[in-house]
């Protein structure tokens, strides 16, 4: 897709962006509710488990679906368990496999697609065919594919999205890359015999920083949203573990009567990525970046 | 331009035959024993055998690959290993069950996106855009199942106005069937309107930064005008383009949503496929669900190619 600056044509002058970098991050108010809901998170993945009342797997009650208010404090279960307790138990294992896959995606795709970017020629047209191919399938599906092939186990699902992860780094990478390898000083570096590996780490990789940065924020909310929703088709992270895709999946049932059991994990999840692509939505406006959208693909 | 077509029609074609390898690499050449996994641990060697014959696993992949091709070609799409049944005969109705849902969707989806992404771009930066801007980004970050359980939580629990599952009676009549399906079209449309939105908007301030739209403002063109006669135009092959690629979310949005109302569609039944493990059948809807993405995106090309001139003449 188009590689477009999100501003407005009709009103923006064109002037120097560098030399302003300390006023630039001002906090705006989506600033602001974005970090402190992802920070809320963050604390909650660290310390939730210390300050839980209950363990994730304790019965609390025979009564299952209890109402909020009544058993514990945001209710219980299918199962009559601590509602509370295992969104807090949740926290650490939702964000923590995002986590690991979003790691995982960035360093196979952003080494991948800078090399492509680097070296050029064939190894380029191979590589971009190959991430084209990929990325010619709906995600959803590919991964349900592969998963019915290997059989549904963390290291699997986790590898999976990570592997479809990648292309959309990989793309974005590459091309970005591309951009920078014309420069002049990287014709210099190159003229001065640096290798490939320099020139990637030392040229390449400052100048293509803050697209990724923001890159790096959305893949994470993709993560959390595929692999929720691979949790949730029972395909995902298997019960009894606490994790907020699996509680949405264990008390689905409960939708149709009316329990919370089953909204209250899904809020928390909506709540995550929606603060993480705020932050990355004032990010971009303060760096004037590449827009969310055009990368969120 | 008929030659342009026919090009892009083979580039289609093509594509669906790489999809096919790679479904096939994916779901049979990929490290572990299919027997295996379909029979699960502690089986006997005979019944291992058993079912690597009429998987066909004795023979080698290239011929399996050949064989599986054609018969997806020529529409016979195997047999389920779970029960035994053909898999069209399974498919059958639940293909159209899906297909009404997603058209219904895309429906009301498109007309709102471009309409709200138009508004956007018209009055951006303004505070309806910011508006626009921030809710759409909501819409976009939150899980299907989110904006399901909130719709079902609030309109079929609270305020009791629809039912909270999705009951399917084939005999029912149009209006009838479009009535129970309400909370998941609205599910489905929340969640393609949003990407739709934001980047119908990036499209048209998109072609707004070209000279010619400076002239426009220099010769002191209203700001509507320039967006309605001078931008949109030329904006329209992207606008295509993106309705394409979101419908393409309708897939993803799909799966998650016929789950959560148990809405015996194809979707679904790829899902329980998945979890007996079902390989022909998780791979002939596999292939179907890509073939309606690749489609799309051949549709969206061509209908670009028309709708921009210097696309039809290339170089």
């Amino acid at each position: 897709m188009t590689d477009a600056i999100e501003k407005d044509p009709l009103k923006s002058a064109p002037g120097s962006k560098q030399g302003r970098a300390a006023s630039k991050f001002r906090l705006t108010p989506v600033g602001w509710v974005g970090i402190t809901i992802v920070g809320f998170w963050i604390l909650v993945a660290l310390f939730g488990p210390l300050v839980a009342p209950h363990a994730e797997s304790d019965v609390l009650s025979n009564r299952s679906f209890a109402p909020i208010g009544e058993v514990g404090r945001l209710g219980t279960d299918y199962l009559g368990r601590d509602v509370f307790s295992r969104i807090l138990y949740g926290a650490r294992m939702t964000m923590g496999l995002a986590l690991i896959t979003t790691l995982l995606s960035f360093t196979m795709g952003s080494t991948l697609g800078f090399m492509a970017a680097v070296l050029g020629g064939w190894t380029d047209n191979v590589m971009s065919r190959v991430n084209d191919a990929v990325m010619a399938f709906p995600s959803i599906i590919l991964g349900l594919m592969v998963i019915t092939a290997l059989g549904s186990s963390l290291p699997i699902v986790v590898l999976t999205v990570a592997v479809i992860d990648a292309t959309r780094v990989f793309r974005l990478a590459r091309a970005l890359a591309m951009d920078v390898s014309v420069m002049d000083f990287v014709d210099v570096a190159r003229a001065r015999g640096e290798g490939v590996w320099w020139i990637t780490l030392r040229e390449i990789l400052p100048n293509t920083m803050s697209p990724l940065a923001a890159e790096f924020g959305i893949r994470f909310t993709y993560a959390i949203l595929f692999i929720a929703a691979l949790s949730f088709l029972g395909l995902g992270v298997q019960p009894p573990a606490a994790d907020w895709g699996v509680m949405v999946r264990e008390n689905r049932l409960g939708i149709s009567f009316g329990a919370t059991s089953a909204l209250l994990p899904a809020a928390a999840i909506a709540s995550l990525t929606v603060g993480v692509n705020l932050i990355v939505d004032w990010y971009l406006r303060c760096v004037g970046g590449q827009s969310a959208e055009d990368m969120l693909k | 331009m008929l030659k342009l077509l026919a090009r892009r029609l083979a580039l289609g074609l093509l594509v669906m035959w790489v999809v096919s390898v790679l479904v096939f690499v994916a779901t049979e050449i990929l490290p572990g024993d299919v027997a295996r996994a379909v029979l699960g641990q502690g089986v006997t060697e005979e019944a291992l055998a058993n079912i690597r014959e009429r998987l066909g696993l004795d023979q080698p992949a290239y011929i399996r690959y050949f064989h599986w091709l054609g018969g997806m070609a020529t529409g016979d799409l195997g047999t389920s290993l779970a029960t035994g049944i053909r898999i069209s005969d399974m498919i059958g109705d639940r293909f159209w069950n899906t297909m009404f849902l997603a058209t219904a969707s895309a429906v009301i989806a498109v007309p709102l996106a471009v309409m709200l992404g138009l508004v956007a771009a018209i009055w951006a930066e303004t505070l309806i855009d910011r508006f626009i801007s921030i809710t759409t980004l909501c819409f976009i970050s939150v899980p299907e199942f989110f904006i399901a359980a909130l719709l079902v939580f609030v309109l079929a629990v609270q305020l009791q106005w629809f039912p909270p599952l999705a009951f399917v009676d084939t005999n029912a009549g149009f209006f009838a069937r479009l009535e129970a399906l309400i909370l998941p079209i609205a599910t489905l449309t929340f969640a393609i309107t949003a990407h739709m939105t934001r980047m119908t908007r990036t499209a048209v301030l998109n072609v707004l930064s070209s000279p010619y739209i400076e002239q426009a403002i220099l010769k002191g063109a209203s700001r509507f005008r320039i967006i309605l006669r001078h931008a949109l135009p030329n904006a329209l092959s992207p606008i295509i383009n993106v309705i394409a690629l979101n419908l393409a979310y309708l897939v993803s949005g799909v799966v998650v949503t016929e789950s959560v109302f148990n809405y015996p569609g194809l979707a679904l039944l790829m899902v329980e496929g998945v979890a007996y493990r079902d390989i022909p059948l998780v791979q002939a809807i596999g292939m179907i669900f890509c073939a309606a993405y690749v489609g799309l995106n051949l549709v969206a090309d061509i209908l670009a190619i028309i709708a921009n001139p210097r696309l039809r003449h290339p170089r």
